[in-house]
């Protein structure tokens, strides 16, 4: 094969990728980046860059940056998403690991059938299924009811489990389970048994042979499934619109209220880029820490 | 007392029986080898052993106490997996720790024992590669020095040299040999290849379809096989049909097959049907009509097809009564693969005292 045709194969083979990014990562992050520099527009949307000779504003600035800063309350509502993200990542993963064990565990024949029970109830609206919640959780319900009975029994004041951290907490849950209980299946399924075998034959116990075992060679499912629940949970503004109450806003209903409702874009935009770099710097944290782990 | 008892071990897999009343005891400090065909419930006896398999009938004891209630990390009793099983998230070291770790030994107690047994298997400098990080010969000294590292007082090895090329496995077999006498741990060691089990025991069970066919060791198994499926499974052997017709001083009047009158040593074993099983190295092949002694039996021949395996050829000699024997011969003459051609005349011919009679 010629030189030409070399590079030219090369290129035939990595140009669709790199477009792609391009066109859908790239260009858009570039989008999102330019306009939290920018002003917003008078009715929505965003002020020209150019002027445009009316003395209305127009241009780069560093505003919507300084606006961030200048008031505490939105760090504080991007340190409860992210808390609430974390604790959703965490009880899902409590959840998803024993029904991805028990799935890897089970018959050949069956494990197919059972992945389908698990991503069976994206077959139904994530809107309805939301508002399903609304009623388990609503108060006339028996479980509202249940609870407020046992706080009553011990004389205290009843709660509404609706419209609370609580709710939204359940909704993020609820949702994004399947995402961590399919990577966690996907990566226990390859195990090899033998591997138990031997560790039960050097003396391992039940316990130790999930934690020294099982467990260390779950982390990449472990990861990709957090990841994949904590970055939609970060963003996601329906479950705390419809689940939570007026005091548990964040920081995606934030963003979403900057574009639909008050109409600041630029100001949604540095959200955003607050949001990504926060992530990205988190991202990083744990590659460095998992490097570390797996060296150290 | 023995430190491992089998008495009349059964183990069913539906109507199938895989193992089928096996007893034996090995003995402290011995290399025991189970050696069979693919299939013969080699594997299954050992994971009784270790105990991820239970029987459906008889005792396993160690050291005189019945392991049926012991699960299998409470047995001091560790495995050398075939496929190795090392844990592919731990080091070399980490590997070796591993046993001592799940003991709870104090930390400074594990590096002294990790980096001894390291070092008897060779493998100290890699201590800090992981298993992707390392070849097959490497991987099965890593699962070795991890069986021994807290001093079990059984080691079981099931075909622990199976994934090794010839070369390899040759000088696994003399370091596992002087390896165990080092350390003193009893071996139970499973394969399906004779060579290895004869080269590497002290005692070998011959096992076929769930059952001992023979326990001796390796001299008597290869000399003295009891029945025709050792006689045919332990290295090659003339299997010639063959009937008493006297018994007198210490030596038997054959009648075989399609051959006539053979002499062949006693044995102590009533029947007077079988087979005498010659060894190709039994039977010498000399050119024409010669031979040496008239004590021997002796048949002429033609030679009809020779197997060059370096050090030995082995001639397929036809003898004139249609009977196929075959005769092995040392390439003792420098440069010589074979002394004979095909379709050359010669005379086979072996001596009275050689053969081992087996009765049916
Ligand atoms: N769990 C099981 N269920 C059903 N049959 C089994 C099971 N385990 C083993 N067997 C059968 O029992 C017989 C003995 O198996 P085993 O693995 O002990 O053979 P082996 O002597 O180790 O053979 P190999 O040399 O091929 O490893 C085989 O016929 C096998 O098919
Ligand atoms: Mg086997």
């Amino acid at each position: 094969m010629s030189r030409t045709e070399d590079r030219l194969s090369r290129w035939a083979v990595t140009a669709p990728p790199t477009l792609f990014l391009l066109a859908f990562f790239l260009v858009p992050a570039l989008i999102v980046v330019l306009a939290s520099f920018q002003y917003p527009g008078e009715f929505g949307g965003l002020a020209p860059l150019a002027d445009p000779g009316d003395g209305s504003e127009h241009g780069l600035t560093l505003e919507n940056y300084r606006f961030y800063f200048s008031d505490f309350l939105f760090t504080e509502i991007l340190l409860r998403s992210f808390l609430v993200a974390a604790a959703s990542t965490l009880i899902c993963l409590v959840l998803a690991y024993p029904v991805a064990w028990l799935i890897a565990r089970s018959p050949k024949q069956h494990r197919d059938l059972l992945v389908l029970l698990v991503i069976l109830p994206f077959a139904s609206n994530f809107l309805i299924r939301v508002y399903a919640w609304m009623i388990i959780l609503g108060p006339q319900a028996g479980l509202a009811q249940a609870v407020n009975g046992l706080l009553g029994a011990f004389g205290l004041a009843p709660v509404s489990l609706l419209f609370s951290p609580f709710a939204v907490l359940v909704g993020m849950v609820y949702v994004h389970l399947p995402f961590m209980i399919l990577p966690l299946y996907t990566n226990l399924e390859k195990h090899d048994p033998v591997l138990l075998d031997a560790a039960q034959d050097l003396g391992a116990n039940a316990w130790q042979r999930f934690w020294r075992v099982t467990w260390p060679l779950s982390l990449p499912g472990v990861f990709s499934g957090s990841a994949l629940v904590f970055i939609p949970v970060l963003g996601m503004f329906a479950i705390p619109d419809i689940l939570g109450g007026t005091r548990d806003m964040l920081i995606g209903n934030l963003i979403k209220d900057q574009f639909l409702g008050v109409r600041d874009w630029p100001f949604g935009a540095t959200l955003s880029i607050v949001l990504t770099l926060c992530v990205l710097g988190l991202a990083g944290l744990a590659a460095w820490a998992g490097k570390g782990g797996r060296h150290g | 007392m023995a430190l491992l008892e089998l008495h009349d071990v059964t183990r069913r897999f539906g109507d199938f029986e895989a193992v089928k009343d096996v007893s034996f005891a090995v003995e402290s400090g011995e290399f025991f080898t189970l050696l069979g065909p693919s299939g013969c419930g080699k594997t299954t006896i050992l994971r009784m052993v270790a105990g991820f398999d239970r029987p459906d009938g008889g005792r396993i004891l160690l050291d005189g106490r019945d392991l049926a209630a012991t699960p299998p990390e409470k047995r001091p009793i560790h495995t050398v997996f075939q496929s190795y099983a090392l844990f592919p998230h731990l080091s070399v070291g980490r590997n070796v720790a591993f046993p001592l770790r799940m003991a709870g030994l104090p930390e400074g107690e594990i590096r002294r024992r990790v980096g001894e047994t390291l070092e008897q298997v060779h493998l100290a400098e890699l201590a800090d590669h992981y298993p992707h990080e390392i070849s097959g010969g490497q991987k099965q000294r890593v699962a070795l020095a991890r069986g021994l590292v807290n001093r079990p007082r059984l080691l079981l090895l099931d075909e622990p040299l199976g994934a090794l090329d010839l070369k390899l496995r040759e000088e696994m077999q003399l370091e596992l040999i002087k390896l165990q006498r080092e350390v003193g741990v009893t071996f139970v060691f499973v394969t399906h290849a004779q060579n290895e089990a004869l080269a590497l025991s002290h005692r070998i069970a011959v096992m076929n379809r769930g059952r001992i066919e023979q326990l001796d060791v390796p001299s008597r198994i290869y000399g003295f096989p009891q029945n025709r499926f050792v006689a045919d499974f332990i290295g090659n052997c003339n299997l010639l049909e063959a009937r008493v017709v006297d018994r007198r001083d210490g030596e038997l009047g054959l009648e075989a097959e399609g051959l006539g009158e053979i002499r062949a040593p006693a044995t102590d074993r009533p029947g007077s049907t079988g087979v005498l099983a010659l060894r190709p190295e039994q039977v010498r092949i000399h050119a024409g009509g010669d031979g040496e002694n008239d004590q021997d039996n002796r048949f002429p021949g033609t030679v009809r097809d020779f197997l060059y395996v370096g050090d030995v050829t082995t001639y397929q000699v036809v003898l004139d009564n249609g009977f196929r024997l075959s005769a092995l011969r040392a390439n003792d003459a420098p440069g010589r693969a074979r002394f004979f051609e095909i379709g050359d005349r010669v005379t086979v011919s072996w001596a009275r005292q050689a053969g081992h009679y087996v009765p049916d």
